[in-house]
This record gives structure tokens, C-alpha cells and sequence, in this order.
């Protein structure tokens, strides 16, 4: 590969999840109690989708990161003081409700909008990263709408993790059900990641990056546009908070000497897990082509078997 | 949820506990990125790694762990450690750095105090070098101190700051060294070698200091006076760490007594020397460095405390609400379910108080660390200015700056005056005077740091045991949530190190007799009024009448003679001088927090995300005000009053019968002028037997202003009982965390 990827990053902030979450119905729709004076952080998947994207840019020269981000713009502000440390990025700000009830086709055009309009992008190279849902709605479409939007086609959710190869594809490992990882390589941008938890944590804040970053935030979000996100229209009959504790039993297993691979947990990692399921069909992608084509594989704890769909 | 019983009206209240929207704008830094992110950083940390490291039981040793040690990374990757260094020295932020520093030791003692101590102790072992330093010193060793960089091979030092030693010296005298500096040896044309014999005791740092900055006393003639030596590890001779001081709060810093005893070439003086006569006379003193260097980082300390009080807030409330959730009678949507020991007044008043603390604490910590960064570009080319206004060094300054003075106080009663009320050139002349800006900048810093340093760690302290105490037995446990009573023992240390309560309350009991100064306060005065004019509810009336009663105390006490006919406002009678610079610190932390109330005033409606909310934070922290102005006036009516009248001798049936009516003569004035006999306090009975009590009551003639006063106070205080029932409704209405944002 002769030249890096350019990503693009959206996401934006939600109510910090230790607060008090207290649905309302208010003048203008349904909202949280006191949303505007609740500290916010950057959305949890998207916030991972960030930090992969700065580590892949770190590591790939000629790379730059852009985080597009639509909420209101004085709190963004205030996000950017802890975001801004974290990692080398560019902002690209749009003024709007970043409230859980707007609507993900509204905020999927105002995103792709958004990233139609960022000077330098290439579109050949574009890595288009998201969360796989927002903390404070888990709808879980807005980044296919996004995708779908720009004409990306090569969408994979909830990734744990993206391997830029030397020859220029890229390896990704997507979440598939009983906890286990779907393979997958494809040949090269554009494409859409939408980030599980990937396998980074959270960087330290680093004041100096954070200064360095700034010098460009400020400008943009004083240009920030002002959109139109709203609910409106949108009837919500219920609305409820996640539960705040899972209920969750450890249980022991002993691991069978005859079936070891009945006897993986499946926690997340990919090595150690038992091979998918002959019955387990995939939606997507199965009858792409060009540099979506793909070698799926999910090897087993028995020896790398390969999967063709 | 159910409101509280206090009969109180109803208004806007407040919604969610302050956040940063807030706090920028109170404190002064809503324009300041670099602080913000400085801010958040801090925070980072303190809510991990240290919260964590507490809730471990960390604080359980008094070793330094790889654990502890490792905190010190958590600095380094979050620019802590940085926050000190000059841009070209590896730091990041530009300019002065006391409201820097005192937002980062701010954020960390919101979680633990010797975290904050640890972060704030390297900075301190720099500090010499940074105020007095030599060129090359301030490079090499800030340079050396700063984080490694990615791609750089290297190691960075960390330094200490040794001053105190074992008991009987440096203490609280600070001018008496038992540390040694003597000429070891001194060839021809080469640089002298000295010999450095120190033992230190509390030494911050000292487990892992690369190098250290030491005060010493010359041992040797051929040395002038006493000086600041920076001693480094690989130098020849001993550099014995010591052993873990035993103490039992800030276990997250590391302090050892160490021992030192090495030979270090004169270059290592801090500041320089020159040769004079076969004499190497030292640039600067120990005394001149660390005057300079304490006037700085006490801001911090004090701010340390003022943490403590504002991160108790969370915790009482919470424990409050859920005292009785749980019980078999407990049912949701009762008061005693929402509202728990919110529903008694006494709970709520005294965490009013707490809070009221806290607010006028930080108030007053950062307005010192405001003054400070105003002061530095000025102190630091204070050789230059007083050069250029033939203003000599030492004694003789004094003398040359009386004409100086009063410029300044011109200065002061020019500024306070609105710009159509002035002689406006005089005033732009004026301004433009870099001495005269010095001298009231640096009048004003030298009062505000030992206030800030004592009333906040010392009434802190205090107020800290209300708040263990308000969650009753959780109060004395180690899993106390917030960890509040370590936080209450750490908090008496701060009130003892740099500098314990005495030596503040003497360096106060000097500064605040400074007439430029004085005027100041005089014109705060009258600000105070002006605000009470268009904010009936702050208390700022209730303020200006206690500092009225204050100025006047201290004007009569610098007259007045006691029974004995001795001086009363004199350096030794530490019982004149001591209570009324106590006295004054709760009116400096009063006024500070009323200012920082009319900023948000004035500047949150530009901010949009409080829009929802900033009536009812304004209404709130208005009352606060309107409370801590309250508890200001009567401290302070109570030390004047004793101050005033207690070192006179009681009247006394043998000496002032004489003034006193007896019954047949009352009998007669009766009748002459009739209800005469009701204004006659005292009376001999017809036999002429004195009354048994001991002796005729007080008159007081010649101290009718001072009554005048005191009355006149008495009397600002009324609405403030109904602010502080008002301020704990709302206590009862605010929205909380479901719980605390760091490990318990």
C-alpha cells in the first residue's frame, strides 16, 4: 500500500451512563431529565471506533482521522477537552440534538452530508468508522444508512478488529452470535466498520496532543452548521432505560476431554473458539465481488479450519 | 419525588449538581482550553488509577509500593508532571501556571490528598530553580524533568524539596538551619567544591528523588550566608533516602527523613554566587528562595482541602436519600423512601454549611492563584522594575518606597471610582506604572496566600469532621464512600505542612496592616454594597457591615493600650493579632465567593447548555453565599468583640463605685424625671452594698462606632437562616449520580 487510509470517524457525545436517566416528555418531544446539564461522554462504541482509528493511523503513514461529530456545539465543546486528548484528529462539527430519540434516517443523511463536504477526503481510500449502536439509543442502522448513503457497500458491524495486511487488504473480525468471530478480508477501502469494543483501551489523556488538536477544533466548531434532527412526528409510546444490572451467574464448566471445543467459553477472542456452525448463513456479502470478495474463516480450536460462504 | 417541610418560596432550584459548564466560568477558565483539558485530564487520573489504588487499601502502608510508584506514569502520560514545565522545557501550557497547578491539585485531592501531594511535590522540588535559578540551572534540570517523549532515550529525574529537618530546628522558624555548606575545597581559578551536611525530615519525594534542592546554613567563613543547593544522586559521598516517614495520611506520597552528606561543585547554589573578597556570597538566601517559592504552592494546598469539602457533597447526599431504603417499612415513593435523613432539617443545614465551606474555599484558593499568575510576570523582573524607579534593595527600600505607596493607594481609589468619576489621565498614568502595579498586586498576593493556606486547611479540617459525621458510621470505616475520613486526616496535615497555622497566621498579622492593601478592602466596602444593592439575597450586605466592624478593630487595636498600658497590636501578642487575621480570612473567603457567584451571574447565560438550569444554580449558590456571609459576620463579631473590650480591665465596686447611683439618689432623680430608674443599669441599695456580681457593667464610652457596628451587623444578618433553609430545600430537589463516578 502506497498511501494511508483517510477515516472518517462518526460519532458524538451521550449522557454520562453513571447520571440519573430520567426519560421526560418535554415541549419540544421526549427527552432526559435535565439532558443539558448532564455531563456527556463520547458515545462508548464510538469511542472505540476513535481509538482504532488513530492507532490504524498511527501505524499506517499518510494517514489522517476525522471524527464527524452532530450535537450541540457548546457541548461538544466540553467533549473535546477530554476527547481531543486522546487522540490525533480532526473535527468536523454539526450543530444539533444528539438526543436518543431523534431519528437515525435524519442523522444518517446529516452524517453523510457532513462527510460529502470534508475538503481532501478521498473516497477511494475512506475507512468510514461508527459505532455498532449508540449507548442511548441501540438502534444499531445508523452506520449502514451512512454507508449506504456514500455507495459503501462493504459493511461489517461489530468489529473487534481491523488488520491492515502489507499487500493491502484488510482482515476484519466481526462479533457473530454464541460469542464467537466472523473472518473476513477484503481487498481494500472503501468500506464501513461499525466497532464493538475493538481490542484497545481507552488512551490516557495527553494535554499536548490535546493542544495540538485544538488549534483546528475551535475553527471548526464555530463553523459548525446548524441542523434540524429532531423527533418530530415520531410518536413514542414507551420509553425505557436499560437496565442497570445484568443479571448475570458465573457458572463453572468442566472442559470434556473428548470435546474440547464444546467446552470454549467464547469470549470474545478468536483463537480458542469453536468453529461456526454449518448452518449459520450470512446476509451479506455472500454474492459481492470485486475488492469485497472475500475469504471468510473461522479457525477452530482444532486447527484453523477455513469457511467458504 | 417530595419536596422538603421548610416553609420556603418556591422558585427555580437547582437540577443537577455544578458541572465543568460551571465551574469554568466561577473559577475563571472558561476561555482557557489548556486548563480544560488540564482539567479533565487530572481528573482522569484521580477517578482511576488513585480512587482505585485508595480503594485497595493502598493508604495501608507507608512504603513506597511499585504500586504507589506507578502513579507517577499516570502523571507523566496525562501532562501533570508537565503542567510546571515552560513550553521550550517540554511543558504545554504558556505563562504562569498557579491556576494550572491549582486546578490540577484541585482534581486530584477531590480523590486523594497525597496523590495531589505526589503530583504537586515534584513541582516543588523545581521550584527553587524556577524562581531563582541560574540560566543553565533552570535548563538542564526542568529539561531533565520532563516526561520521556516517544522516540527519546533518556531518563527522567524527579526532584524533592528539602527544607524541614528533625526537631528542635526547622519548623516553624524556617530561618534557623541546622544543615551545613562548607568549603571542602577551593583551588586557584577553579570552581570551589562544597561539602553538604543535611538531614531532612517529612521529605516529599524522597523514595525516588533523582535530585533534591536542600537548604543550608553556612558552616564556613569563606561562605557569606545561607543558601539553596541542589544535591544529586550520583554525587560523591552519602545520598541515603532514610526510612518511610510514619505518618498516618497522604500514604499515597512517598516521605522519608533522609540523610545527606556529599561534596557538590558551587554551581549547584541555587541562583548563583559571586566572589568577593575570598568570600562566595550566594545571589539568593534560603530565606529569599523559598519566601518566593512557598507564596506559590500554599495556593495549592489550600485548594486541596476546599476539594475535600466540595466531593463530600455527592456522598452525604446519596447516603442521606438511602438511609432507610431497604428496611421492611420502606416503601417506594414515601418521603422516608426519597428522601431518607433529607427529611430532617438538621442533616440538611449542616451539609449546607459544608458545601457553603467548600464553595467559599475554592473561591478563595482560586482567586489567589489568579493574583499569583497576575504577580509572576511582575516578581520575576522585580530587580528590573525597582532598577528602574531607583528603588533599592533590602532595608533602605522600605523608606524609598513610602512615596510609592502612596501612589499606589491613589492607584486603588482610581480604579474602584467608575471612569466618568475619575481623573482618567491620572488614573492611565498610574496604570501604566509597572511599580505601582507591583506593589498592589503584590500587597494583595501576600494576604491572600496565608489566608488561603489557613482558613481552607484549618476551618476545612474542621468542617471535614461535620461532613465524616454526617455519615455516621460509614464515617469511621475504610469503605466509607467518597472516602471521607481519610480525607478529613489528610486535611489536618495540610493545614501543617508548608508552613503550619502560626507562620500563616503571623505572616497575616504583618501584610494586613499594608496600607495598599487596606485600601483595597476599603473599596470592597464598598463594592459589597453596591452588590447588596442589586442582589438583596448574596449577604454581600451582611459582608461589607462585618468587614466594616473589622477594619475598625483593626485601626483601634493599633492604637489601643491594654489595662497594663501596653501596646496591643504588637508582633508578640500573637492573642490580638492571630484571632483577627483568622477574622480575616473568613471575610476575604466570603467576598471571593460572591464574586464568583455574580461571574456565573454575568457571563452563563453566554454558555447554552446552561440555559436549562442556570436560574435555579444561581438561585442556589446565591443562598450559599448569603450562609457563608452569615457564619463570616459571626465569627468575626465575635473575635472583635473580644478583641475590643477583652483586654480591658473589668469595672470594679472598689474603684468605679463612685460612678454608680446608689437607691436614695435614683429615688430622687425618679421623681424629677420620671422612668430615669429604668436606665440605670446598676444601683448600690440603700446601704450603700454594692449588687453581688463583679462589679459595675462595662461602660461604653468612646466605643459607641464600635457598638454602632456591631449592632448594625447583628441586625445584617436577618434573612439568612431563611437562605440557609431555602439553599436545603433544594438540597432535597437536586438530581444525583446513581452513584459515584470513582471506586469505593
Amino acid at each position: 500500500m502506497t498511501s494511508g487510509f483517510h477515516i472518517v470517524v462518526c460519532g458524538s457525545l451521550v449522557p454520562d451512563p453513571l447520571q440519573t436517566l430520567e426519560p421526560v416528555q418535554g415541549p419540544g418531544g421526549p427527552g432526559l431529565k435535565n439532558e443539558m446539564m448532564l455531563p456527556s461522554v463520547l458515545d462508548p462504541w464510538a469511542a472505540h471506533a476513535l481509538y482504532e482509528a488513530a492507532h490504524l493511523a498511527k501505524q499506517t503513514p499518510d494517514s489522517r482521522v476525522w471524527l464527524v461529530s452532530l450535537g450541540p456545539k457548546a457541548r461538544l465543546q466540553q467533549l473535546m477537552m477530554s476527547i481531543a486528548q486522546k487522540a490525533a484528529f480532526q473535527l468536523v462539527a454539526v450543530d444539533g440534538s444528539a438526543s436518543g430519540f431523534t431519528d437515525c434516517y435524519d442523522v444518517a443523511a446529516v452524517l453523510a452530508e457532513a462527510i460529502e463536504g470534508i475538503e481532501g477526503l478521498d473516497r477511494s481510500r475512506l475507512l468510514l468508522f461508527g459505532g455498532r449502536s449508540s449507548a442511548s439509543r441501540d438502534a444499531g442502522v445508523t452506520m449502514q444508512m451512512v454507508g449506504e448513503r456514500l455507495g459503501i457497500s462493504e459493511q461489517f458491524l461489530a468489529v473487534d478488529k481491523l488488520e491492515a495486511r502489507s499487500d493491502g487488504s484488510l482482515r476484519v473480525l466481526e462479533r457473530v452470535e454464541g460469542g464467537r468471530y466472523l473472518a473476513s478480508v477484503c481487498d481494500g477501502p472503501p468500506l464501513v466498520c461499525a466497532w464493538s469494543t475493538g481490542e484497545l483501551p481507552e488512551p490516557p489523556n495527553n494535554p499536548q496532543i490535546g493542544m495540538q488538536n485544538m488549534r483546528a477544533i475551535m475553527p471548526a466548531l464555530q463553523k459548525a452548521r446548524t441542523v434540524q434532527v429532531g423527533a418530530a412526528g415520531t410518536d413514542y409510546r414507551s420509553v425505557e432505560v436499560p437496565r442497570q444490572r445484568r443479571d448475570t451467574r458465573v457458572v463453572k464448566m468442566r472442559r470434556s476431554t473428548k470435546s474440547p471445543a464444546r467446552s470454549s467459553s467464547g469470549s470474545g477472542a478468536e483463537h480458542g473458539e469453536s468453529p461456526l456452525p454449518s448452518t449459520h448463513t450470512r446476509r451479506r456479502h455472500v454474492t459481492q465481488s470485486g475488492p469485497g470478495s472475500l475469504d471468510r474463516r473461522s479457525p477452530g480450536l482444532g486447527g484453523g479450519e477455513r469457511w467458504e460462504l | 419525588m417530595s419536596t422538603g417541610k421548610a416553609a420556603v418560596e418556591k422558585g427555580p432550584t437547582l437540577s443537577t449538581l455544578p458541572g465543568d459548564d460551571v465551574r469554568q466560568i466561577m473559577w475563571r477558565f472558561a476561555e482557557r482550553y489548556d486548563l480544560q483539558m488540564l482539567v479533565q485530564s487530572a481528573r482522569a487520573v484521580a477517578r482511576g488509577p488513585v480512587a482505585r489504588l485508595v480503594a485497595d487499601g493502598a493508604r495501608n502502608t507507608h512504603e513506597w509500593t511499585p504500586e504507589k510508584a506507578a502513579l507517577l506514569n499516570a502523571f507523566d502520560e496525562a501532562g501533570i508532571t508537565a503542567v510546571f514545565l515552560e513550553p521550550e522545557h517540554g511543558g504545554f501550557i504558556e505563562g504562569p501556571k498557579n491556576l494550572a497547578l491549582a486546578l490540577a491539585a484541585l482534581e486530584l485531592a477531590w480523590v486523594d490528598g497525597g496523590a495531589a501531594t505526589g503530583a504537586m511535590a515534584g513541582h516543588l522540588g523545581l521550584a527553587p530553580i524556577h524562581e531563582k535559578g541560574t540560566p543553565e540551572q533552570s535548563e538542564l534540570y526542568m529539561k531533565r524533568s520532563a516526561p520521556v517523549q516517544p522516540g527519546e532515550k533518556r531518563e527522567q529525574w524527579r526532584g524533592a524539596f528539602a527544607l524541614t529537618e528533625p526537631i528542635p530546628y526547622v519548623g516553624v522558624d524556617t530561618g534557623v538551619l541546622n544543615g551545613k555548606v562548607t568549603v571542602k575545597e577551593w583551588k586557584g581559578g577553579e570552581e570551589p567544591i562544597l561539602h553538604v551536611e543535611k538531614r531532612g525530615r517529612f521529605i516529599t519525594n524522597m523514595a525516588f528523588a533523582n535530585f533534591v534542592a536542600a537548604a543550608v546554613d553556612t558552616g564556613d567563613e569563606r561562605i557569606k550566608s545561607s543558601c539553596m543547593v541542589i544535591l544529586e544522586e550520583g554525587d560523591p559521598g552519602t545520598y541515603d533516602r532514610g526510612t518511610p516517614t510514619k505518618k498516618l495520611v497522604h500514604q499515597l506520597s512517598s516521605t522519608n527523613d533522609p540523610i545527606f552528606s556529599l561534596d557538590v561543585p558551587a554551581s549547584r547554589i541555587i541562583g548563583g554566587y559571586t566572589i568577593k573578597d575570598g568570600v562566595i556570597v550566594p545571589n539568593y538566601s534560603h530565606g529569599e528562595i523559598i519566601d518566593s517559592v512557598f507564596k506559590r504552592t500554599r495556593v495549592t494546598v489550600g485548594l486541596m482541602t476546599a476539594a475535600k469539602l466540595l466531593s463530600a457533597v455527592e456522598p452525604v447526599i446519596r447516603y442521606q436519600r438511602g438511609r432507610f431504603r431497604g428496611g421492611e417499612s420502606d416503601q417506594p415513593g414515601t418521603p422516608r423512601h426519597d428522601l431518607g435523613l433529607q427529611q430532617k432539617e438538621d442533616a440538611l443545614h449542616r451539609l449546607v454549611d459544608i458545601w457553603a465551606t467548600g464553595e467559599a474555599g475554592a473561591s478563595l484558593g482560586f482567586w489567589a492563584a489568579r493574583v499569583f499568575d497576575e504577580l509572576d510576570p511582575m516578581d520575576h523582573r522585580r530587580p528590573e522594575i525597582f532598577a528602574k524607579y531607583d528603588i533599592p534593595e533590602g532595608r533602605r527600600a522600605l523608606r524609598a518606597m513610602a512615596e510609592w505607596t502612596e501612589r499606589a493607594v491613589e492607584y486603588v481609589r482610581l480604579a474602584a471610582k467608575p471612569a466618568a468619576d475619575r481623573d482618567q489621565a491620572r488614573f492611565q498614568e498610574l496604570e501604566g506604572n509597572e511599580l505601582v502595579q507591583y506593589l498592589v498586586t503584590d500587597a494583595l498576593a501576600n494576604v491572600l496566600c496565608p489566608a488561603v493556606k489557613l482558613w481552607n486547611t484549618g476551618h476545612g479540617a474542621n468542617m471535614m469532621r461535620e461532613a465524616v459525621s454526617l455519615m455516621g458510621g460509614y464515617g469511621i470505616t475504610e469503605d466509607c464512600p467518597g472516602f471521607l475520613p481519610q480525607k478529613w486526616m489528610d486535611a489536618q496535615l495540610e493545614a501543617t505542612y508548608e508552613g503550619p497555622e502560626a507562620v500563616q497566621r503571623r505572616q497575616l498579622s504583618v501584610t494586613m496592616t499594608n496600607a495598599i492593601f487596606l485600601a483595597q478592602f476599603e473599596e470592597w466596602i464598598r463594592e459589597m454594597r453596591r452588590v447588596a444593592g442589586m442582589r438583596p439575597g448574596s449577604g454581600a450586605c451582611t459582608l461589607a457591615s462585618a468587614m466594616e466592624l473589622w477594619l475598625w478593630t483593626l485601626r483601634h487595636l493599633l492604637e489601643a493600650k491594654d489595662a497594663a498600658g501596653n501596646p496591643l497590636y504588637k508582633g508578640h501578642r500573637q492573642g490580638v493579632t492571630f484571632p483577627l487575621a483568622d477574622a480575616l480570612c473568613w471575610l476575604l473567603a466570603s467576598r471571593s465567593q460572591i464574586t464568583d457567584m455574580i461571574e456565573l451571574e454575568e457571563r452563563g447565560p453566554q454558555n447554552p447548555s446552561l440555559s436549562e438550569g442556570l436560574a435555579g444554580f444561581l438561585r442556589f449558590f446565591t443562598d450559599l453565599c448569603h450562609v457563608q456571609a452569615a457564619s463570616a459576620a459571626g465569627e468575626v463579631s465575635r473575635v472583635c468583640s473580644s478583641l475590643v473590650f477583652g483586654y480591658n480591665a473589668h469595672p470594679s465596686w472598689k474603684t468605679d463605685a463612685g460612678n454608680v447611683y446608689d437607691a436614695r439618689e435614683l429615688v430622687v432623680l425618679e421623681n424629677v424625671m420620671p422612668g430615669l430608674c429604668s436606665c440605670a443599669v446598676d444601683a448600690l441599695d440603700e446601704d450603700l452594698g454594692a449588687p453581688l456580681k463583679r462589679g459595675p457593667c462595662v461602660r461604653f464610652d468612646g466605643y459607641e462606632p464600635f457598638n454602632l457596628r456591631r449592632g448594625k451587623l447583628d441586625g445584617c444578618l436577618t434573612g439568612s437562616r431563611l437562605a440557609k433553609d431555602n439553599a436545603a430545600r433544594m438540597l432535597t430537589e437536586v438530581m444525583i449520580p446513581e452513584s459515584l463516578d470513582y471506586p469505593q
